[in-house]
């Protein structure tokens, strides 16, 4: 069983971070843990950044605000600069390095950027650079079997878009491999 | 069984209420508790139900009279100033005797206040949901299972006892997701019987009259102490809370809700550092659980809730002076953190050892 994890997903509206969020809640749900998935829903989701909270447990959870995440990801500069500095010591921030610039002085958190968005639009998967951070967020924590992710995938992706499941499964690869 | 899936809070409060026989809805969009109307409007014409977005708040709780009238399960659902709003119409309900629910997912106030999670309603959900002398049973789940499984029951006790029935939410169970399994279909042909309701006669009996008018002073009277002995059994047969690790505990924090989350983590801290601390949780806030607090015979109790001090009143009047009754929280959209109240805990248990 995997460990415990509190996750921040953190971008821009419109990235796509509660989906990848979600696609974390899901895996949690499947392997029958316990799951809490809490988005920030202030007058800053319109337009401006969105983030949410997910926290995978093998004990109830209490708040599913996490304030001290061991799992960040970051597309957006605010975003970084936000929860590289709450991430508990240890912790892993997965960020895209063409958005992001680590200007930050933390040495005790693991930062890992790849250029999610560009490979993305190479794959010509242009929206999914959420889903190519959540395959390397997974590839750092490995917080669910890896066949459990491709369920969850196929969980979120809503009935009407079911033709995006493979494309999805395909950029979780894609981080995976960056 | 029926599967485990994930769902907002808001959408499970919608989807639960259905299943336990609700048909007509009547709401208003405000946030933060939009997706359960959002939920129902989508839902509830593949029941053959009613979804309405009424005029105001006013309205719609009006709405909700008349179809509880008719004897249907009926229910309306706001947040924080939208419950204000509905208020009179709620008395109304109180005054004519009428089942029905009323959801609040709490945002902070007063005002408009923000729209962020709060529980500064708890005055007004336990004493003053409108005028007159009146009380209803309010329900706060802390999860969203338990959101779902509240409000399934909560249409069986409004009917139970001809009152209506508020579930005291906030932002944060209206917005997170959880895993639920949500509980089965009612059939409507199994729900209780209403021979008050106003149906319709068919010639075949007098007419049912549904009103909270009543001008004789003294039928008045007599219709409050009626409705007040129907309070006594509610407060003897429904009261409910949770005690976690109350048997020896020294410090007992009480907490309902999205807090009592807080809390619990806040007490498996302080048993990690040595502090004999539990929680109680009360899950109907009226009727207030008072045995449950005042029986854990603690040295110390402390309230923790997301306003400025309201259920604190509820635990002090419980505890009767035997023990001190401390208060933390925080207000206006503020989530505490559970290392704040895990330092009120620590800084209680070295007053209570001096």
């Amino acid at each position: 069983m995997a460990q415990d994890m509190q996750a921040v997903l953190a971008g821009f509206g419109g990235q796509g971070t509660l989906f990848a969020g979600k696609v974390i809640a899901y895996a949690g749900l499947i392997e029958d843990r316990h799951v809490s998935w809490f988005p920030s829903y202030g007058p800053e989701m319109r337009g401006g950044t969105a983030n949410c909270s997910v926290t995978l447990s093998d004990a109830p959870i209490g708040s599913p605000l996490v304030t001290e995440p061991d799992a960040v990801i970051a597309m957006n500069q605010p975003s970084y600069d936000r929860f590289v500095l709450e991430a508990k010591p240890g912790a892993v921030v997965v960020f895209d390095s063409d958005l992001v610039v680590p200007a930050d002085a933390r040495d005790d958190v693991r930062r890992v950027g790849i250029p999610a968005a560009k490979l993305a639009q190479d794959a010509e998967m242009g929206k999914l650079a959420n889903v190519v951070l959540l395959g390397k967020l997974w590839a750092e924590a490995r917080f669910c079997e890896r066949a459990t992710l491709d369920e969850a995938i196929r969980k979120c992706v809503p009935p009407s878009k079911a033709h995006l499941v493979e494309m999805n499964k395909q950029a979780l690869e894609i981080g995976m491999g960056a | 069984m029926s599967e485990k899936v994930l769902m907002k809070g808001n959408e499970a409060l919608a989807e639960a209420a259905m299943r336990a026989g609700c048909r007509y809805f009547f709401g208003y969009p405000i946030t933060p508790q939009t997706e359960l109307a959002a939920y129902m409007s989508k839902h509830m014409p593949k029941r053959d139900g009613v979804y309405l977005q009424a005029e105001s708040e006013v309205a719609a709780i009006n709405m909700v009279y008349g179809a509880a009238s008719c004897g249907v399960r009926a229910m309306t659902s706001s947040s924080s100033p939208g419950v204000s709003l509905k208020t009179e119409g709620i008395s109304y309900l109180a005054g004519a005797d009428l089942p029905a629910v009323i959801i609040n997912v709490q945002r902070g106030g007063p005002g408009l206040g923000s729209i962020q999670p709060s529980q500064a309603d708890y005055w007004q959900a336990t004493r003053a949901m409108g005028h007159g002398d009146f009380f209803l049973p309010v329900f706060a789940p802390s999860t969203v299972q338990e959101a779902a499984d509240l409000v399934y029951e909560a249409f069986d006790v409004a009917d139970r006892y001809r009152t209506p029935v508020v579930i005291l939410a906030d932002g944060m169970l209206g917005q997170m997701m959880e895993p639920v399994v949500l509980p089965p279909e009612r059939d409507l042909a199994d729900l209780p019987a209403k021979p008050w309701a106003t149906s319709g006669t068919h010639g075949e009996r007098a007419h049912n009259v549904t009103n909270s008018l009543c001008l004789d002073a003294r039928e008045l009277y007599e219709q409050n102490v009626e409705r007040f002995e129907r309070y006594a059994v509610i407060e003897r047969e429904e009261v409910r809370a949770e005690e976690y690790l109350t048997e020896d505990a020294d410090i007992v924090v009480v907490a309902f809700g999205a807090a009592a989350r807080i809390a619990r983590s806040a007490v498996n801290d302080a048993r990690a550092a040595g502090i004999k601390a539990g929680l109680v949780r009360p899950i109907t806030l009226w009727p207030f659980p008072a045995q449950a607090v005042r029986g854990c015979n603690a040295k110390a109790y402390l309230a923790v809730e997301m306003n400025m001090g309201q259920m604190v009143e509820d635990v002090r009047l419980a505890v009767e002076g035997a023990a001190p009754v401390a208060f933390f929280g925080r207000a206006g959209g503020v989530i505490p953190r559970p290392d704040e109240v895990l330092e009120q805990i620590a800084a209680l248990a070295e007053g209570i050892g001096e």
